[in-house]
């Protein structure tokens, strides 16, 4: 039995692999030591090895991890187990958001990611949600309902947050606000795709992947490309990890 | 490791009007940077410990020694780039010091002043002088600037408030009607020059500093020929380090130092001595300079474990992959051989820089690179759009390739790690 540990910036995801297929899997917040959470989640299994992924996968590595990869080559790992052919990926997690090329073999050929800012991020949806008092869950399935948006013209947390609160201020309502915050982060997604080029089939993973706009909205953008999400996306990058688990340990 | 102090000279700061106890915090913090990031490398050279000591006497060794330079009547100038003719300077007995410019600690003075949104590099320069916290900055006779950027040039006018600045043109296009004007500024550099001198430099004054210079690049060039040698005998942090050294010290002795340095290295080949070990994957970087203390990108690549054989910058090769004519003679000869020697440099404000794009290939073929890391500093708009060129080209030739925008400040550390460790993963599949 093999185990993928993915310490992400939000939440910890654990993957168990037993050589043919995942049996188990389990998803936590990171907590303030993401380490012990992970510890924790474990704490029942007795692996062959941790490969650990994620933002704390250093830290990890000095506790329990038998090895450290990146979430990028992680993700391009999980991704190639669901969709064998798929040559494009786009992760989009709390923290960053990446496109990544993939060759056929499932190795990563090339990838950009977002620069030191927030905008285009799970936790950019959230403060956005947060600001226009939606749930999570609630604000892609607002946004999705939307027939109308405005336009949201900053790409940065602080200055959209200001314009998101002028346009509440200004009586629009906060559906059409929901798409508008959606698309930009959409729009950002596709800019990166052209920047690194794109096959016929683009995997969406991450988190932001489990919120039904924004997997519409790509689509949009992406009329003649198939994009297709993995059944739990959020665990794509500790699968990854435990995929490479039982190839190299 | 522990020992390892930058040494304070508070009687030479106060002499300089300097802000003695911020400068001395930040002289503790560049202490402790340098031991983590330097000291406890595997496998350093011994001869490394001449510029170990050049960093412990930064901030009072090197300034005193400016300081007597200047009691003796030579002009001490202040510049920000490779366009600028040190020649000159050092024919009229002068020294030439490259300012401080590579700190987040001095932004935020800046910040007060500048906009926001403009080159790091600028900033943490103009910071330094407002906030009276370098010493080079208080010691200079005045700083001698460049059109070579939109921030630069616009930059200088608020500094000439506080410390006299001149400016050279530097055209933007390299026809002969340009060259023309370039060598006429030269000119002029030399007639400022050798107004604070008080005197006149001789054609034997300016040929002597052609071959010191000359001498300097040759013995830079040596070192990044060793450092191609695979394994590498040299970790890049200190490569870039010795780079750094190159802009303020005394060139003879810099170029004698930096010589037996590469007699050690030599032997260290002989002997298979590889730093950080056989078999590291070798990056070549690429794009705008790193000015002291920016050892930020060196820091996370060979953190984890890689390499960095070679410096495509003003920081870099930039600085030293071109040599001046010591053939000619004759003033205004000598002059436009200088003129000649500086219009190579392939800096991106020039347009077209086709030069430039075959450069980098040039240098990542000869240091047997296995990957290019394109690094600009955010705001840098003129190396930030060549880096589509740049892609381009390496696409074309299949090397590897990433490009980073960062600036000095930490916050962006997580994502970096995660990007060069990705194309360390990509480069060894």
């Amino acid at each position: 039995m093999y185990i993928g540990i993915d310490l992400g910036s939000r939440t910890v995801k654990m993957a168990v692999w037993d050589g043919e297929r995942m049996v188990d899997y389990q998803i936590a917040e990171s907590g303030f030591e993401p380490h012990r959470q992970a510890e924790k989640m474990l704490s029942a299994f007795t692996p062959t090895a941790v490969v650990a992924t994620g933002y704390g996968r250093h830290l990890a590595a000095e506790y329990f991890a038998d090895g450290v990869i990146t979430e990028i080559k992680a993700h391009a790992a999980g991704i190639y187990h669901h969709f064998p052919g798929c040559t494009t990926l786009v992760d989009v997690g709390g923290q960053d958001s990446k496109v990544i090329a993939v060759n056929g073999a499932g190795k990563v050929s090339n990838f950009q990611m977002n620069d030191k800012c927030a905008a285009g991020t799970g936790r950019f949806l959230e403060i956005m949600a947060g600001s226009l008092a939606f749930t999570l869950a609630e604000f892609g399935a607002a946004a999705l309902a939307s027939e109308q948006e405005v336009q949201i013209n900053s790409m940065c947390t602080v200055f959209a947050e200001s314009e998101v609160i002028s346009m509440k201020n200004r009586g629009i309502p906060r559906a059409h606000i929901a798409r508008a915050v959606h698309s930009s982060v959409a729009d950002r997604l596709a800019a990166m795709l052209a920047r690194l080029g794109y096959g016929e089939m683009v995997a969406f993973s991450g988190g932001v992947a489990r919120n039904p706009c924004m997997v519409a909205l790509l689509q949009q953008r992406l009329p003649e490309v198939l994009v297709v999400v993995p059944k739990h996306p959020d665990l794509t990058g500790a699968l990854g990890a435990a995929l490479h688990a039982a190839k190299v340990c | 490791m522990s020992s390892f102090e930058i040494k304070p000279y508070p009687e030479v700061w106060q002499a300089l009007d300097m802000d003695v106890p911020r400068f001395d915090k930040m002289r503790l913090m560049m202490g402790d940077m340098y031991a983590k990031a330097f000291l406890g490398q595997p496998n350093r050279p011994a001869a490394m410990t001449y510029f170990d000591n050049m960093i412990a006497e930064i901030h009072g060794g090197r300034v005193k020694e400016l300081l007597a330079a200047k009691a003796e009547g030579r002009p001490v100038i202040g510049t920000f780039c490779v366009y600028i003719p040190e020649e000159i300077v050092l024919a009229a007995g002068g020294i030439c010091v490259g300012l401080c410019g590579g700190s987040q600690g001095s932004v935020p003075d800046a910040e007060k002043i500048l906009p926001r949104n403009i080159c790091p590099m600028v900033k943490s320069a103009f910071g330094f002088k407002a906030a009276r916290i370098c010493p080079y900055f208080q010691a200079v006779d005045f700083v001698y600037g460049e059109t070579t950027c939109d921030a630069k040039k616009k930059t200088w006018e608020i500094l000439d408030t506080m410390v006299p600045t001149y400016v050279m043109e530097i055209p933007q296009c390299k026809n002969p009607r340009d060259i023309a004007l370039w060598n006429e500024e030269v000119k002029d550099f030399k007639a400022k020059v050798e107004s604070v001198a008080g005197k006149t430099i001789s054609e034997e004054d300016l040929a002597g500093a052609i071959k010191v210079m000359n001498n300097k690049r040759r013995a830079l060039q040596r070192l990044n020929s060793l450092r191609h040698h695979n394994p590498t005998p040299i970790s890049g942090k200190d490569g870039l380090l010795i780079e750094q050294i190159a802009f303020y010290d005394e060139p003879v002795r810099f170029t004698d130092q930096v010589n037996s340095l590469c007699d050690e290295l030599d032997e260290r080949i002989r002997q298979e001595v590889a730093v950080p070990g056989k078999g590291a994957t070798r990056v070549m970087v690429a794009g705008t300079p790193m000015a002291l203390p920016n050892w930020k990108i060196h820091n996370l690549v060979e953190g984890a474990g890689a390499v960095i054989v070679n410096e495509e910058s003003c920081i870099g090769t930039r600085y030293f992959k071109d040599l001046v004519d010591e053939t000619v003679t004759g003033m205004d000869t000598m002059l436009a051989a200088l003129t000649d020697r500086y219009k190579e440099i392939d800096c991106s404000c020039f347009t077209p820089n086709n030069e430039r794009i075959s450069q980098v290939v040039k240098e990542f073929r000869d240091s047997k690179a296995q990957g290019i890391i394109n690094y600009s500093l955010q705001f840098c708009h003129t190396y930030n759009i060549e880096e589509i060129r740049i892609r381009q080209a390496c696409e074309q030739e299949g090397i590897p390739y990433m490009f980073i925008e960062s600036d000095y400040s930490p916050e962006d550390i997580g994502q970096l790690q995660t990007r060069v460790e990705a194309f360390l993963e990509q480069i060894g599949e």
